[in-house]
């Protein structure tokens, strides 16, 4: 299939589409909404589930019941939509049932704005809503890879039976750039469901999706469980990218739309003769903690940029380990820091950290993927 | 179950439909009498094998553990929306919701009336008891004025609490509902009118007729601090003034249905 023009949120639904999404719940918020009309559109021209849920608590209850029923589902949203929607995927998770959920993130907090922003990371990664769980949580920095996650999150959430998190920002949900769409896969028949989902107890007994357990060490158990299930996670599917991260004196740190920033920050700091590299987590949960922890021995300092006040920064430093210094820059309410800007603050950490910059004019490596 | 000899019939057997779990209900608490309304009319309909029961928060928050089939437990008053996510992607599956006071005429007030007006194709049982029974007594949206309970202590003061709320009369309004009542299990002429109208709502769902909903007045002895006997009493005397039991909504179609058996 040949790449073609798409924007971001309408590519993210027919992702969904192609990856066999058989119901969409969701609630019309900004910089999220055409996700929502494009399967208003799409779900009724294919047989499939379309609903406009009155909120966003009533969508993510939707697509637990949905999940529970052992349909591929999904809603999405952005900020302030997710945070209604905290107490179904804490219900979720303990449910163990497989679902999708894109955030668009905005501006916040409160009602905030409707720009691209990165605030909503610990809410994402640090767990959603009450009790001990965490969601994988993927973050593209491209159309192609919002496309990509999509397609992954409903495979891994099915895989772990957990809820998968797709966190972008308006600036990828809003923009066009050329990418491809995966093949149409078939829609999985009432017939092939999960063994564990509520179809009806014929000829079996019954199945109970439920998040009540009573008794302190039922609910203990349940919750080993859990974190067996997460422990699995941590060790399987742990995804980042690196450029020029070889020869880097410096190590940026950054996700998402702010990430692909940063790419071109690397390529003018190694112009200047700056040797910099960059690690860009695809997985913000799992954390690709062990390869960022490997990178700060080598390197004389690690810069976080972000879109926040600096929420990634704390698992930068956890990773670090205090090999060598952190620095940080941020931008907040909606901004998108610019390589002109974040440049500088670079060179001033290197700088503060006397590290070689000596530009001898050399043209920077190539991309190169993890 | 035994083998019934050759010679006797069998005329009252436990329903299929509930399994052999003895409840964790209070003595005169009357959820034990709905559940088993429910069980034998799905017995009677032949679709166990096919519903979904979605659970409440609230007393009969275990009720999954007494149902015979396939259930979720939702969370406080989500029960709707996730019967609807259910019933969407599973139109062949028979799906209800159990809900009480609290659940359903408070917290999820937004969530029951929005799939009754889309007119979703389940079927809702909804006990009012007038309290808040699992977390100890306190006051629920359908507490009657000048009822005393552990968080209105002097009384419900409806210029400062509020007024207690009329769910069915609300759901006879919306175009989504094909058959709303209010039924009574205070006594057995009550009891079988209910069974007859928890019935009438689940062929409302077969028939593929809209939105159906059988709220049932029902009594707490223990947070009343009533026996069962003056619960009853209680409740045909005080409640039943307040909220009238009978049909408030019901369709030609719904009509034919009961009038076809």
């Amino acid at each position: 299939m040949a790449a073609e023009l798409l924007e971001g949120n309408a590519a993210i639904a027919e992702a969904a589409i192609r990856a066999g999404c058989e119901a969409f719940y969701g609630y019309p918020i900004t910089p999220q909404t055409e996700v929502l009309e494009h399967f208003s559109k799409r779900m009724p021209e294919l047989g499939r589930v379309f609903l406009q849920a009155e909120s966003e608590v009533a969508s993510i209850n939707m697509v637990y019941g949905a999940a529970s029923a052992g349909a591929r589902v999904m809603s999405s949203s952005s900020s302030p939509g997710i945070s209604l929607m905290q107490e179904g995927l804490s219900y979720i998770a303990c449910s163990e049932v497989p679902a999708v959920l894109v955030n668009i993130m905005r501006g916040g907090p409160g009602l905030g704005n409707v720009q691209p922003s990165q605030a909503d990371y610990f809410q994402a990664t640090k767990m959603a809503g009450h009790g001990d769980y965490h969601m994988i949580v993927l973050a593209p920095s491209t159309v192609q890879e919002a496309i990509d996650h999509v397609v992954l999150a409903f495979d891994l959430a099915e895989k772990y039976r957990t809820i998968a998190m797709v966190v972008a920002d308006g600036a990828i949900g809003q923009m066009m750039e050329p990418a491809e769409l995966p093949p149409m896969r078939p829609v999985r028949r009432f017939e092939d469901r999960p063994e564990w989902a509520l179809t009806g107890a014929k000829g079996r007994d019954p199945n109970v999706i439920t998040s009540l357990y009573l008794g302190a060490e039922n609910l203990e158990a349940v919750n080993i469980r859990l974190q067996e299930k997460l422990a699995r996670i941590k060790a399987e599917e742990v995804r980042w990218k690196e450029y020029d991260t070889d020869d880097a004196d410096l190590l940026l740190v950054a996700f998402g739309t702010v990430g692909r920033v940063c790419q071109t920050v690397v390529r003018e700091a190694r112009a200047k003769g700056l040797k910099v590299g960059l690690l860009r987590p695809i997985t913000l949960w799992p954390y690709p903690e062990a390869r960022l922890h490997e990178l700060a021995g080598r390197v004389k300092g690690v810069f976080t940029v972000e879109m926040n006040a600096g929420q990634m920064l704390e698992d930068v430093r956890l990773a670090v380990e205090g090999q060598c210094p952190v620095g940080f820059y941020g931008r907040m309410g909606g901004v998108i820091p610019l390589p002109d800007e974040i440049l500088p603050k670079l060179e001033e950490f290197a700088r503060e950290l006397g590290v070689e910059g000596a530009g001898d004019g050399a043209a920077h490596a190539e991309d190169a993927d993890a | 179950m035994p083998e019934i000899p050759e010679d006797m019939e069998l005329i009252y057997a436990r329903p299929k439909s509930l399994t052999l779990n003895h409840t964790h209900y209070c003595p005169g608490c009357t959820h034990g009498t709905i559940h088993r309304l429910i069980a034998e009319v799905i017995d009677e309909l032949g679709v166990r094998d096919r519903t979904i029961a979605v659970a409440p928060v609230g007393c009969a928050v275990l009720a999954y553990n007494y149902f015979n089939m396939d259930s979720a437990e939702a969370a406080h008053g989500r029960a709707p929306a996730m019967a609807t996510g259910i019933k969407r992607v599973s139109p062949n599956n028979v799906v209800f919701t159990y809900q009480g006071d609290g659940d359903l005429a408070a917290i999820g007030t937004a969530e029951i009336i929005q799939a009754a007006n889309r007119g979703e194709l389940f079927t809702t049982i909804f006990v009012n008891n007038a309290i808040y029974g699992m977390t100890g007594g306190q006051m629920a949206p359908t507490t009657l004025p000048g009822q005393v309970t552990t968080s209105s202590p002097g009384g419900r003061v409806v210029q400062s609490h509020g007024h207690p709320v009329r769910m069915v009369e609300i759901m006879a309004t919306l175009p989504g509902v094909a058959f709303a009542t209010r039924q009574q299990v205070l006594d057995v002429r009550g009891i079988r009118k209910t069974k007859k109208a928890i019935k009438l709502a689940f062929q409302a769902q077969l028939e593929g007729l809209g939105f159906s909903i059988v709220e049932v007045l029902s009594t707490c002895p223990t947070n009343w601090h009533m026996t069962p006997e003056e619960a009853s009493t209680w409740a045909k005397d005080q409640m039943a003034a307040y909220f009238p039991v009978g049909d408030t909504k019901v369709i030609p179609e719904v009509e034919a249905l009961a009038k076809a058996r």
